[in-house]
C-alpha cells in the first residue's frame, strides 16, 4: 500500500508541468487560445505528441508508449491544474482507449500510430440527445449492406467534432446491440460551436455514411464502452481534482492580498473556515480518486465500476464546493472572464457532467448498497 | 503507488483480525458493536489483556512496552480493533499521559506509573479544560503554590470524562501567575483520593453520568509528581492534543455501525432515497479511511501530519451521522430510550436496538466539540496547511 510515485512518474509529472505550465503560465495566454477555433493549440498538442504523451496509454507495438493508469493520471493532473484546453481526455483516453480495446492490430497501428504522433484528431462521437450517459446508443443506427456499413442519425454533443480528423462513433447494430464505427471527419454534417469550458463541440449528423466496424463487423461493444467509461470517469476525476488545487491556491492567494476595510480578507473567519472547508472536501476526493486510479491497474471490471463510481462522486461533491466557494470567496473579480478562478469552475462543472454527474455516480452506488457489509479498500489483491 | 497491502502488512492485519474476534470476549465485543454501555471492569480488563499480549500501547517507545511498529501497522490494528468491537485501550491512559510520561518524565516518574499505565491498574483522568477554559485552555486558573517540597492545588477542572472511576488525575495548573499565560503552566500527576479533591457528577442530555467536575480546595501534591520542569505544561499539552487527533478519527467504529444499522433495518434500504443517503455515508467514510492511510504513510516521528485535523474534522462528523441515521432508522421506535431496561420482549415490543439510538446520537454530539472542536481545526487547517 503506497500512495507515493516512484522516480519515473515524478520525472513525467516534472516533465509535463514544464511543457503545460511554460504554454499556459499566464492565463491570458489560455484565455486567447480558447477564443480562437479550434479552441486549443495545436502547437501544444504536437508537443505532447512529441513527449509521448498522445501515445502513453498504447501498446508498444500500436505506437504507443504502454504506460499505465498512473501514468495516465499524472497527465490529466496537470492538464486539470493550468485547465489546457487541448482534448487529451477526449481523444486519447477516450476515443483512443476505445480503438485500443476494440480495434482489429491493423486498426490499432494505423488510428493509433496516426493519433500519438499527432496528425490525426479523434473524437468520440457517442452522446446523443436525451441520452445520459449510457454505455449504448440509439438515435443513430448502423446498416450494413454486403461488407460495406452506413450510419444514419444524430450525435451531440461530440466535444471536437468539428475539427476532428476521424471520429469514433458508436450506434445500434440491425441485430440489437450497439457497435463502435470508424467515420473520415469530412463525411459526415457537422456544426461546431464554442462551449461554456473554453472548448468547442459540434452536432454531427450522419445519413448513410460510410462507416467501418471498429473490431470485429456486428459485435456489441457496449460493455468495452462502459468500462472506458469507467476509465474516463477516473480521468475525469483526475483532471478536477488538479483543477481544484489550483482553485483553491488561487483563492488563498487572493484571500491574503486583497484588503477590504483596511485588512486582508484573511482577517476574517468567516472566509478562512470556509477555504478550511474547501481544503477538507479537496483532500478527502484526492484520496478517493487516487485510490480508484490504482483499482483501475487491477483490471477487474466490476471493482473499476465500482470505484469509478465512488471517484465521480467524491469528485463531483467537491467540485461543485470548491468551484462555488472560489469564485464567493474571490467576489465580484471571480465573475470575470479576465480573472482565472471562474474559468476553473466552469471547467470543473463541464468535467462534472462528461460522464455521469454525482447523483448519476449515487444512483449506481445506491442500488449495490444491500449487497455488502462495510467497504474495504484494501481488498484488491 | 500500490494499493496492495504488503504480504507482511497482509499478515499482520490477518493477526490483528484473529486475536481480535477470538481473543477479547465476544459478550463485551457485542457490547460495543451495539453501542452499550461498558462497566469500568470491562474496560479495564479489556485493556488488561490487550497488555497481557502487548497489545495495548503499540505506539509507546519500545523500552515501554511500544512495538516499534510502522505508521501503517497502528493504523491497521486500529481499524481492526475497532471493527471487531473490542474496546479501545483507555485514551487518558494509552493516548494521553502515557505517551506524555514516557517523553517527558523522569526515569524514577516512568518507572512508577508507566507500567500501571498500560495494564489499567491506573485509571488515569484528564484534569484540563475549566469552566473558564474551553478551547482558549491557556486561560486556565487552576493554581499550585510551592509550600516546601510539595504543591498546594486550588481551583475546578470540568468535562472529565469517567472521572467517577479514576485513580489519579493528570492535571494542567497555573504555577507562574507572573509570566505569559502558555509559559505559566504545569502539569501536575494529583492522587483522586488526595484531601480537599472532590468529583461531581455532571449529567448529560443522553441522561448518562459520563463527565464530571472535579474541585481542588488546598489539595497537597508531593513536588515529585511534576511532570518535567515546571512552565513545560503547555508544550505537554500541545504535544498530548496532537496524539489525540489521530485517535479521535473513528473511522472501523463509524463503519461498523453503519453496517450494523444496515442489518437492522434492511427493509429501509429499498427506498431510494434511505439507499442514497446510506451510500453517501459510505463513500464519505471510505474517503475518510483512504486519507488516513494517506496521512499515515507521511507521517515522521510521530509528528502528526497537518492533515489529521482533517481526520478529525470529518471523522467526528459522519460519527454523527451515522448516530443520526440510525434515529431515523428508528423512527417512532427511538421515542423508547427507557424500554432497554424491560425484560425480554418476547417478540410483541420494539426490538431492541431501538431504546439506543436517541441517546447514543445525542451522546455523540460531544465529538465535535472534545479534542479541539471543529472550529479549532479549521483554525488549524486555514493558518497551518493555507497560510490563512
Amino acid at each position: 500500500m503506497d500512495f507515493s510515485y516512484d522516480d519515473e512518474q515524478d520525472a513525467l509529472r516534472d516533465a509535463v508541468r514544464g511543457l503545460l505550465g511554460k504554454a499556459y503560465s499566464d492565463f491570458e495566454q489560455r484565455r486567447q487560445t480558447t477564443k480562437a477555433d479550434p479552441g486549443f493549440s495545436e502547437e501544444v498538442w504536437s508537443q505532447m505528441a512529441e513527449m509521448g504523451l498522445l501515445g502513453l496509454p498504447f501498446a508498444e507495438e500500436d505506437g504507443g508508449v504502454g504506460a499505465g493508469p498512473v501514468e495516465v493520471a499524472i497527465v490529466c493532473q496537470e492538464i486539470g491544474r493550468v485547465i489546457a484546453p487541448e482534448p487529451f481526455l477526449h481523444a486519447v483516453v477516450l476515443a483512443g482507449g476505445l480503438v485500443q480495446a476494440c480495434g482489429t492490430p491493423e486498426q490499432r497501428q494505423e488510428v493509433l500510430g496516426a493519433l500519438a504522433s499527432g496528425e490525426r484528431l479523434l473524437a468520440l462521437a457517442h452522446d446523443e440527445p436525451g441520452s445520459r450517459w449510457a454505455p449504448t446508443a440509439s438515435a443513430v443506427t448502423a446498416t450494413q449492406d454486403g461488407d460495406s456499413w452506413t450510419l444514419s442519425g444524430t450525435k451531440e454533443p461530440v466535444v471536437q467534432g468539428a475539427r476532428a480528423d476521424q471520429l469514433v462513433v458508436s450506434a445500434k447494430l440491425p441485430d440489437g446491440g450497439t457497435g463502435l464505427f470508424l467515420v473520415v471527419g469530412e463525411t459526415c454534417e457537422r456544426t461546431g460551436y464554442p462551449t461554456y469550458d473554453g472548448g468547442r463541440a459540434a452536432r454531427v449528423r450522419f445519413d448513410a455514411t460510410p462507416a467501418t466496424p471498429l473490431g470485429e463487423p456486428g459485435r456489441d461493444l457496449a460493455g468495452s464502452i462502459a468500462l472506458i467509461q469507467d476509465l474516463g470517469r477516473i480521468m475525469a476525476a483526475n483532471t478536477a481534482i488538479g483543477a481544484m488545487e489550483v482553485a483553491l491556491r488561487t483563492t488563498c492567494g487572493y484571500l491574503t492580498s486583497r484588503k477590504q476595510f483596511g485588512v486582508t480578507l484573511n482577517t476574517f473567519q468567516a472566509l478562512t473556515f470556509r477555504a478550511a472547508d474547501m481544503y477538507v472536501s479537496l483532500e478527502l476526493a484526492t484520496s478517493v480518486v487516487q485510490w480508484a486510479t490504482m483499482v483501475l491497474s487491477s483490471g477487474d471490471p466490476a471493482r473499476v465500476h465500482d470505484a469509478a463510481a465512488r471517484a465521480g462522486l467524491q469528485a463531483s461533491r467537491a467540485a461543485r464546493h470548491v468551484g462555488q466557494e472560489a469564485i464567493q470567496l474571490h467576489g465580484g473579480i471571480g465573475m470575470t472572464a479576465e480573472y482565472s478562478v471562474g474559468s476553473y469552475t466552469a471547467v470543473l462543472t463541464a468535467l462534472d457532467h462528461l460522464l455521469g454527474d454525482g447523483d448519476h455516480h449515487l444512483v449506481t452506488l445506491a442500488d449495490a448498497v444491500a449487497e455488502h457489509d462495510a467497504i474495504d479498500p484494501l481488498a484488491v489483491g | 503507488m500500490q494499493l496492495a497491502l504488503s504480504p507482511e502488512d497482509q499478515a499482520f492485519r490477518a493477526e490483528m483480525r484473529e486475536f481480535f474476534t477470538t481473543k477479547v470476549p465476544e459478550e463485551i465485543r457485542t457490547k460495543v458493536l451495539e453501542g452499550r454501555e461498558l462497566t469500568k471492569e470491562e474496560i479495564a480488563s479489556s485493556m488488561k489483556l490487550l497488555d497481557d499480549h502487548d497489545l495495548a500501547v503499540p505506539h509507546w517507545p519500545e523500552e515501554w512496552g511500544g512495538r516499534g511498529w510502522t505508521e501503517l501497522q497502528k493504523h491497521l490494528y486500529h481499524e481492526e480493533m475497532q471493527a471487531a468491537g473490542c474496546p479501545v485501550p483507555l485514551a487518558f491512559n494509552a493516548s494521553m499521559i502515557g505517551p506524555v510520561i514516557a517523553h517527558f518524565g523522569s526515569q524514577e516518574m516512568k518507572e512508577r506509573f508507566l507500567p500501571k499505565t498500560k495494564s489499567c491498574e491506573i485509571w488515569w483522568s484528564q484534569g484540563f479544560s475549566e469552566p473558564d477554559a474551553g478551547s482558549d485552555l491557556a486561560s486556565l486558573r487552576t493554581s499550585a503554590v510551592r509550600d516546601g517540597d510539595d504543591w498546594i492545588v486550588n481551583g475546578q477542572k470540568t468535562w472529565t470524562t469517567l472521572g467517577q472511576h479514576g485513580d489519579w488525575i493528570f492535571t494542567l495548573v497555573r504555577t507562574d501567575p507572573e509570566v505569559k499565560k502558555q509559559a505559566g503552566i504545569s502539569m501536575l500527576l494529583i492522587d483522586m483520593r488526595s484531601p480537599g479533591l472532590t468529583v461531581r457528577p455532571i449529567e448529560l442530555i443522553d441522561g448518562g453520568h459520563e463527565v464530571n467536575e472535579v474541585w481542588f480546595e488546598d489539595v497537597r501534591v508531593p513536588g515529585e509528581n511534576l511532570v518535567g520542569e515546571p512552565g513545560q505544561g503547555w508544550t505537554m499539552a500541545k504535544f498530548l492534543l496532537g496524539n489525540e487527533r489521530v485517535g479521535v478519527a473513528p473511522v472501523g467504529a463509524t463503519k461498523a455501525a453503519l453496517a450494523r444499522a444496515k442489518k437492522l433495518a434492511p427493509e429501509r434500504l429499498t427506498e431510494p432515497l434511505v439507499a442514497a443517503r446510506v451510500a453517501e455515508l459510505e463513500n464519505e467514510l471510505l474517503a475518510l479511511e483512504l486519507t488516513a492511510l494517506r496521512v499515515v504513510a507521511h507521517s515522521a516521528d510521530g509528528e502528526p501530519h497537518p492533515a489529521s485535523s482533517v481526520l478529525k474534522l470529518k471523522g467526528t462528523e459522519l460519527q454523527q451521522a451515522v448516530s443520526e441515521l440510525l434515529v431515523d432508522l428508528a423512527g417512532p421506535g427511538s421515542l423508547a430510550s427507557g424500554a432497554g431496561a424491560l425484560e425480554g420482549d418476547g417478540g410483541e415490543g420494539l426490538p431492541d436496538w431501538t431504546s439506543r439510538v436517541a441517546p447514543t446520537y445525542l451522546n455523540f454530539r460531544k465529538a465535535s466539540i472534545y479534542g479541539g472542536s471543529n472550529e479549532v481545526q479549521r483554525q488549524i487547517i486555514s493558518r497551518t496547511i493555507l497560510g490563512l
